[in-house]
């Protein structure tokens, strides 16, 4: 083609990058890799093929890294964890720094070897991929710097297990790597089988930087060596991004090992458009939010949510817009769509597409693929409604999918049908809607008029069966820190049995449930005796069941105007259950010496208004935070409460323990659902009296009596609950964590170690939260 | 929706694929208000777009090469001096004939190419006329008072017929900004239909000036009200204004005119001016024009650059691809 016919034309042309520089950097390695262990590389085991999805060719055979590999690689990251702790936080800060200036001294190699090893446009990993990764290190190189000064309470977790996603691969490392490392947890990290690169040129990075040996350690394969890292017992840590199905296996393979665990996995993000939107920057939103990585993003705004008014309109003006996407080489500089990671993930986006279209209509990018690699190009499917199956189904791939509402309340109600909760996109010119609708979103970051925006400042993560966990920022790190402190294990007490000769010289008393404001007698009609230990019958608890907790899980569901009220208003009805619970303390204090058999009563009634109190205080004043974040405008992180929280009460303060557990949950916001504590009912049993006194709306607190062994498995495993607090005497952690997997809902569970809940460490942030997500919404700003 | 002329409309969509010069002109419409107000432009959304484009498409060799010669030919290659002399007037017609030295065309294979128009005050405009004549170049007059369009508004009217009947074929109006920043949107169409009609045959271009209308959702909806007054092209600024064209501002009046020409089935011209001065920008805004208004406004008919200096560094950026050397400003003739 001569300038002559270009100037007829006006075509694009092609603008190819060199990957000289990355293949050069393969052949050095005779594109054979071993694994990371100890700062050293392994000989080449049993390898795999590693492809380029853009043309099919191989790059690398990489390491399947077997058992013993794996053990090795967390044997050295147990080694070096105690002196990298040790370091003072600036000097890890000076490591973190290194690697950030590393990262930006080989950016470009980073990025063409991202784009041929995943097959994203070079656009993507030279503009946003590798500048990310780079920005997370400085961040966290800050963190470790400020470590000791801000986080004097806490301490590194030890060793952190990593499983990362190969849709951003080097990305997902950073996000991994760096807050672990910057807390003082060394780590073992296994690259998606597809993606094993960048994390192994990043292992060379960490030479360079005289990073000490043991303190990241990259194992690569597949699903079999991230199988090996989450069962290993010398792990304290998992975190894994990835799909929701592994993800709920992880959850059920770490239930019961103390590990501490974060998930970040699927989505089927809206994308809600308001009649009032910028309609061409909303569409142009979408080619960042639906083909930003060949729509091969956990967060990606894959069902598009239009006000029917102008849906046509928008529908029209999109499949222009469209039309104008380019697709092909990964490497040409003029990309906007590259390939997709494997020929797996083609075949499965189009059987889904093929299978799931119904009575939608398609329409896709008029384009020609390359005859080499795996694409897929951009679709648009309109015309579906909420009970298709590609509305509620991750693609993961460049499909959008659309329907439309009426109103703002249809526009939440339809952005929430939904198990995921991981991101949500809005557009309207309207403040008061935006602001209005942005908080009625069950999603963990909220983009407003903007989308698919990342700063290691502003927590990534999301709620319900996305996962669990944020990082960046602040709330990053609790993922990577435990508080300060040894722990020690928990005595089981067990109810006094009843007397060979019962003494009974008090009028009868039924103590009841307490579900939706309602004193409740248990469904099976069971009671238990609870005797004190000299033999006298205090009453009768019952034993609830199945039913009734659905019951009080239904109450609580319906409670949702406690979420609504104000934090003034919350903080209220503490002080006023303080106050009445103040009123009756000496009888209080006298049922728990008679339960307990011995003299704390009073003391531990007086500490319960206290602390009372203390969240009735912290109602208003358990601040969010505005992120600075590289944008006109902010980040707001704000506070939101959990939900529906199931807890299960201790023993060692019957009282104390219920109201530690209850009034922090119920201060952010949550309605809660309390099984008492199993030896010694009556304390909680009174306290619903207490209760009923105190203007707290029906079903906010919901309390049950019975065996929290029945009990657990029933509440962590309804689909309905969204946390379960497991600080019981009963040894029931294991079950409550594997059955949470089924909505992968938050679990707090104390693995058998006791607590002082008289102590300030009983009461406080670490408690809210528990008891709050962090939300993350995107403001940018200006006329 | 009112349209003054249905006929032209069908015409237009009637005749795709006829030659760019017989392009329908813009017989405009009625003032549409609830169009107008539902504009809407987000500044954050506009910015991050506009400032992807550049890295989102790359020209390299034969193409880059081919795109700055058709942006040569986009060139309302300008002068709005206090100092303009027949004789400075003169140089520049000589340079919009021939803008590029004859061994780089010959180099690059293309024959020889002018630029869109000469731009020039209105006593300039018989000077330029006649430097030009022949060449099929148009000369393009500023008026209605520019640049602040504070004249008399009689005089401002009556400034246009005399550019017209002096031989300027396209007229370069300033709009009131006044009217914009008051939201006395009729005012505006008034004025603009006015200044159309006694435009008579002469093409229309509305500048803005829109680094004085206060915000970007003011230039969208600014840009619709002067193409539902008939304006044939809508332009950013005169060059005095401290903020001239910007990307993001191109990305909203583009936006326009798609909106326009998907309603009305007529094409709007679109003239970014001032501060474009280096080739890589061009090709930004081509990139942009490409994008978002597609391969028919890829003409002179349909898009210009009201520039001073761009052509000179483009003339450097083509002796760069013939030879393979970097090139000096001297090197090639001044206009």
């Amino acid at each position: 083609m001569t300038v002559k016919d270009i100037l007829e034309t006006m075509d694009w042309g092609p603008a190819p990058e060199s990957d000289t520089e990355a293949q050069g950097w393969l052949e050095k390695h005779g594109r054979r890799f071993g694994l990371f262990i100890d700062g050293h590389w392994t000989e080449p085991g049993e390898t795999f093929e590693s492809r380029n999805p853009g043309n099919g060719e191989v790059l690398a055979h990489v390491t399947q890294a077997g058992a013993d590999e794996v053990d090795a690689a967390v044997r050295a990251a147990r080694r070096a964890q105690p002196k990298w702790a040790k370091l003072s936080g600036h000097q890890r800060a000076r490591h973190l720094y290194a690697l950030a200036r590393l990262v930006q001294k080989h950016a470009r190699l980073f990025s063409v070897l991202e784009t041929l090893d995943n097959g994203k446009p070079i656009r993507e990993s030279r503009d946003i991929d590798v500048p990310l990764v780079a920005r997370h290190f400085y961040y966290h190189a800050g963190m470790a710097q400020l470590q000791d000064a801000e986080l004097p309470d806490r301490e590194a977790l030890g060793v952190a297990g990593q499983i990362i996603p190969w849709n951003f691969p080097l990305l997902m490392l950073a996000w991994k790597v760096a807050p672990a490392i910057a807390m003082g947890n060394t780590v073992v990290l296994k690259p998606a089988e597809y993606t094993s690169l960048t994390a192994l040129l990043f292992a060379e990075i960490c030479t360079e930087a005289g990073l000490p040996r043991g303190v990241v350690n990259i194992v690569t394969g597949d699903g079999r060596v991230g199988e090996a890292i989450t069962a290993h017992e010398n792990i304290d840590k998992i975190a894994f991004t990835g799909s929701t199905e592994v993800g709920r296996i992880i959850r059920k393979a770490t239930a019961g090992t103390g590990k501490s665990l974060t998930l970040e996995l699927g989505g089927k993000s809206p994308y809600i458009v308001f009649d009032d939107a910028d309609i061409d920057s909303a569409i142009e939103g979408l080619v960042d939010a639906i083909w930003f990585n060949q729509g091969q993003v956990c967060c990606a705004g894959s069902r598009l949510v239009v006000q029917e008014g102008i849906a046509e309109r928008f529908h029209a003006k999109l499949k222009a817009r469209m039309a104008k996407l380019r697709i092909g080489d990964p490497l040409d500089k003029s990309i906007d769509v590259g390939a997709l990671v494997d020929r797996v993930q083609l075949d499965r986006v189009q059987h889904l597409v093929d299978e799931g279209k119904g009575a939608g209509e398609i329409y896709q990018t008029p384009c020609t693929l390359p005859n080499r690699g795996f694409y897929y190009p951009p679709t648009l499917i309109t015309g579906l409604s909420p009970s298709d199956t590609l509305m509620q189904e991750e693609i993961f791939g460049p499909v959008l999918v659309s329907t439309t509402f009426r109103t703002p309340a249809e526009a939440v109600e339809i952005a929430n049908n939904t198990r995921y909760g991981l991101a949500a996109t809005l557009w309207s010119e309207n403040i008061n809607l935006a602001l209005d609708v942005a908080p009625k979103l069950a999603a963990g970051v909220v983009w407003i008029n903007t989308t698919n925006a990342f700063d290691a400042a502003a927590g990534f993560g999301g709620v319900r069966e996305s996962g669990f966990g944020r990082e960046g920022g602040w709330e990053g790190l609790l993922a990577y820190t435990r508080p300060k402190g040894k722990t020690r294990p928990l005595t089981p007490i067990t109810a006094f049995p009843a007397p060979a000769q019962a003494k009974v010289d008090e009028l009868d008393r039924t103590a009841k449930l307490y579900i939706g404001g309602k004193q409740a007698r248990p469904d099976g009609g069971y009671t238990r005796a609870i005797w004190s230990p000299k033999g006298a019958l205090l009453g009768h608890a019952g034993l609830a069941n199945r039913k009734d907790a659905r019951n009080a899980v239904e109450a609580a569901r319906a409670a949702t105007g406690w979420a609504k009220a104000s934090a003034h208003l919350r903080a209220q009805v503490l002080y006023y259950i303080g106050e009445n619970l103040a009123a009756r303390a000496d009888e209080f204090a006298k049922r728990i010496d008679l339960m307990t058999g011995k003299r704390g009563g009073a003391a531990e009634v007086e500490k319960s208004v206290e602390r009372l109190f203390s969240y009735a205080a912290w109602a208003d004043k358990f601040d969010g935070a505005a992120k600075p974040v590289p944008l006109r405008g902010t980040a707001l992180a704000t506070h939101e409460p959990v939900g529906v929280i199931a807890a299960f009460c201790p023993d060692e303060a019957p009282l104390l323990g219920l109201v530690s557990l209850m009034a922090p949950a119920i201060a952010m916001g949550n309605r809660v659902v309390l099984a008492a504590s199993q030896p010694f009912p009556l304390a909680a049993t009174d306290f619903y009296q207490v209760l009923d006194t105190s203007d707290v709306p029906p079903g906010v607190v919901n309390i049950l009596t019975g065996f929290h062994n029945d009990l657990a498995g029933t509440l962590a495993g309804h689909l309905d609950v969204d946390a379960v607090w497991a600080q019981s005497g009963a040894d029931i952690s294991a079950l409550v964590e594997h059955e949470s997997a089924g909505n992968l809902k938050r679990t707090w569970v104390n693995n058998a170690a006791a607590r002082d809940w008289f102590n300030a460490e009983s009461e406080g942030r670490e408690f809210l939260r528990h008891a709050t997500e962090v939300k993350t919404t995107w403001i940018p700003w200006g006329e | 929706m009112q349209r003054e002329s249905d006929a032209s409309v069908t015409d237009r969509s009637a005749g795709t694929q006829l030659p760019q010069t017989i392009e329908a002109r813009n017989p405009g419409m009625a003032l549409d208000m609830d169009w107008v107000m539902s504009a809407q432009a987000n500044r954050s959304a506009i910015e991050r777009r506009a400032g992807s484009i550049a890295a989102r498409r790359s020209l390299k060799k034969d193409h880059q090469a081919a795109w700055l010669l058709k942006a040569i030919t986009m060139i309302d290659l300008t002068t709005l001096a206090g100092d303009d002399t027949p004789g400075r007037v003169r140089r520049l017609c000589a340079k919009a004939r021939q803008p590029v030295r004859q061994d780089l065309l010959d180099a690059l294979g293309v024959g020889p190419i002018n630029t869109g128009a000469v731009c020039v005050y209105h006593e300039m405009v018989p000077t330029a006329v006649e430097a030009l004549a022949g060449s099929g170049i148009p000369v393009a007059a500023v008026s209605t008072g520019f640049p602040a369009g504070l004249s008399p508004y009689r005089l401002r009217i009556l400034e246009i017929g005399e550019s017209v009947k002096a031989g300027a074929r396209e007229i370069d109006i300033v709009i009131s900004r006044r009217h914009v920043l008051t939201g006395d949107w009729q005012a505006l169409y008034d004025e603009v239909r006015e200044m159309r009609r006694e435009c008579g045959d002469a093409h229309i271009k509305t500048i803005l000036a829109t680094g004085e209308l206060g915000s970007l959702r003011n230039v969208a909806r600014a840009s619709l009200v002067c193409m539902m007054a008939g304006a044939d092209f809508i332009k950013t600024s005169t060059g005095k204004e401290s903020v001239n064209a910007t990307l993001p501002v191109s990305l909203v009046m583009m936006r326009a005119i798609r909106d326009y020409f998907e309603r009305t089935g007529i094409r709007i011209g679109y003239k970014p001016a001032g501060g474009i001065s280096k080739a890589k920008d061009a090709l930004v805004y081509l990139s942009l024009l490409k994008e978002e208004l597609g391969d028919d406004w890829l003409t002179p008919h349909l898009f210009r650059f009201g520039a001073s200096s761009l052509l000179g560094d483009i003339e450097r950026q083509l002796e760069h691809h013939v030879t393979g050397q970097y090139s000096a400003l001297w090197r090639h003739a001044m206009g």
